[in-house]
């Protein structure tokens, strides 16, 4: 019975409270996704040295395994020159060390409206990555690597986690030292308002002793600048390499001129320059304590504020050319 | 009807109990268990962190020209002698000093951080909170904390499409994060070299939390440090560390003002 004493066909239920229910039913059910949205342009904060080393040997906090060094120590940065390598591109894990920011969009299936993948905008010399979140199967082992890779993406309440397989071998910190092309990339992204922070875990059972992580700062940015991904087009650079196309500027073992480099300018012994699982460990600093001297106040490279503008308390100078007051 | 009324609110209930054992077996308490031992795991910034840097070196931080004449003036011969060996464990540095962490409940709304590094300790009260008139600046402030948990609903364009109609329906929400905010700090560094943060920063953090297929799990720490006075922009960076079965690798050190 309604409050309005009206009588019901016996059997049916009210269309309002059936409705009610079914409602309840409904939202109850549907899983509780908690998922927030990544889309937008991300600026990259880099207020740590992920990208940052001055000197070609600097492998600090790297849990580099032997053949990871032995490869870091071989490489020579004129063999970007070579042609077949002028197009070798970042893998993704250069969202880390690199120096630019992130374009994020998404993916949406074009009948449920549902989420199919997000996608991270390539760079010039970064591919983009796609991040599948509907399950599709991975690749076989032996699928074709791509400088993408293959990343799969999975909520975990607010967080999203991707993990990245069948990337080529590239930079695991810029110009220094690499993975391979066994090497697996997880993400970790968690947004809080306007920051997205980045966690990445990179294993590489070639290069690497154990996973190397880093971190990232990233905040939402429409102004962010944006650096597209673009065609590259090698060209001959080096007339050593034209004299001689077969060539690999490489550095023999024990011969990288650059190896004391960051050991001359911070004090820091060869051991700890050179990488390690155990150099990434608190206790590690023991071993560091009695061998370290502070290095004289840096002069160079040492950061601040940006030096105030010439002539400042000045008036501004009247614009020149096209439009300025005659003088 | 009544049988078909009481199915439905059956179904309904059955529903509601689903979400609740979705959202995790306590849905009053913690979304996510920081208690254990944790290890600083030292990748980034390891020449500022692991050893003493230069005088003068700020790379990373974005002083201003007044943080720059206070770094300027680094001596830890004098913080010796004020007996201020802690300045560089306050708060908005204490996460980046390589060590340990011991996070345990002190009660339950009230979050315990004890660090092997320095022998410092933070006291995060979860909630409503209000310090005492009169609490005095401290290096670890006064900490507030507050749990932000999954919300339930989410446009459709953030489900992920299903490959499949019978395809598994993903695992619904789990874990959240705890976001902090210290206030009342003594000013001190943000590097030990005397990179300065004054008594009006504002330390914001972020708690989360990873487990891993292979069990690992992994705690970053999203930091923001407000400070108008030293920085022209905030400090914004995240630090990772791994959790540890025991604390067998606890190893209090007392503050050093030059190590």
């Amino acid at each position: 019975m309604t409050s309005t004493g009206r009588a019901r066909p016996s059997g049916r239920v009210g269309g309002t409270r059936l409705a009610v229910l079914l409602g309840a039913i409904a939202l109850s059910v549907v899983p509780m996704f908690a998922e927030v949205d990544f889309t937008g342009t991300w600026s990259k904060k880099s207020q740590n040295d992920n990208g940052n080393a001055r000197e070609q040997v600097d492998f600090l906090g790297m849990p580099l395994s032997a053949d990871g060094r032995a490869k870091a120590l071989s490489y020579n940065i004129a063999s970007l020159s070579a042609t077949e390598r002028q197009c070798q591109m970042y893998p993704p894990f250069y969202a880390f060390v690199g120096p630019f920011s992130l374009q994020i969009t998404s993916e949406l299936d074009p009948i449920t409206q549902k989420l199919v993948a997000w996608k991270i905008a390539g760079w010039i010399d970064r591919d983009v990555t796609t991040i599948y979140m509907d399950g599709r199967p991975r690749p076989s082992e032996y699928a074709p690597h791509s400088h993408g890779g293959f990343t799969l993406g999975q909520w975990e309440g607010d967080a999203l986690t991707a993990v990245t397989t069948h990337f080529k071998l590239g930079d695991m910190k810029r110009h220094r030292a690499f993975s391979s092309d066994r090497a697996t990339l997880t993400y970790r992204f968690y947004r809080h308002g306007d920051l997205l922070s980045l966690t990445g875990i990179l294993e590489d059972p070639v290069y690497l002793a154990e996973p190397y992580v880093l971190t990232e700062m990233f905040k939402l940015d429409p102004t962010a600048n944006l650096l597209p991904l673009t065609a590259c087009e090698p060209i001959e650079e080096l007339p050593s390499l034209h004299e001689n196309p077969g060539l690999v500027p490489h550095y023999l073992p024990g011969k990288n001129p650059f190896v004391n480099e960051a050991v001359g300018h911070y004090n820091i012994p060869l051991e700890a320059v050179l990488g390690g699982p155990e150099t990434m460990y608190p206790e590690y600093r023991k071993k560091l304590k009695d061998a370290y001297v502070m290095p004289p106040p840096c002069k160079e490279g040492c950061g601040g504020p940006p030096a105030p503008p010439a002539g400042r308390g000045a008036p501004p100078a009247p614009p020149a050319g096209r439009g300025a007051a005659p003088r | 009807m009544n049988r078909v009324i009481a199915i439905l609110a059956a179904l309904a209930a059955c529903a509601v109990v689903r979400l609740d054992a979705q959202r995790g077996a306590n849905p009053g308490g913690p979304p996510i268990d920081l208690t254990g031992y944790w290890v600083s795991i030292v990748t980034q910034d390891w020449r500022w962190r692991m050893v003493t840097p230069a005088k003068g070196d700020y790379l990373g931080i974005p002083i201003n020209a007044d943080a720059k004449k206070v770094a300027d003036a680094w001596d830890p011969a004098k913080d010796e002698a004020a007996g201020e060996q802690c300045k560089s464990y306050g708060a908005p540095a204490l996460m980046s000093v390589p060590g340990r962490l011991h996070i345990t409940w002190q009660d339950n709304r009230t979050l315990k951080i004890d660090t092997d590094a320095g022998t410092q300790t933070r006291v995060v009260h979860i909630g409503e909170y209000q310090a005492p008139a009169g609490t005095a600046r401290s290096w670890q402030g006064v900490s507030l904390g507050q749990w932000q948990t999954p919300r339930g609903n989410v446009p459709t364009q953030l489900r992920p499409a299903p490959r499949s109609a019978g395809a598994e329906p993903p695992a619904g929400p789990r874990g959240g994060s705890l976001k902090v905010v210290t206030t009342n700090l003594r000013a001190g560094y943000l590097r030990k070299n005397g990179v300065p943060y004054s008594a009006n920063a504002v330390l914001t953090e972020y708690w989360d939390i990873y487990t891993r297929p292979n069990g690992e799990e992994w705690l970053t720490i999203t930091t923001q440090v407000d400070d108008p006075q030293y920085l022209r922009e905030p400090r914004l960076i995240a630090i990772p560390f791994k959790k540890e079965p025991n604390g067998a690798k606890w190893d209090p050190t007392p503050c050093s003002a030059r190590w």
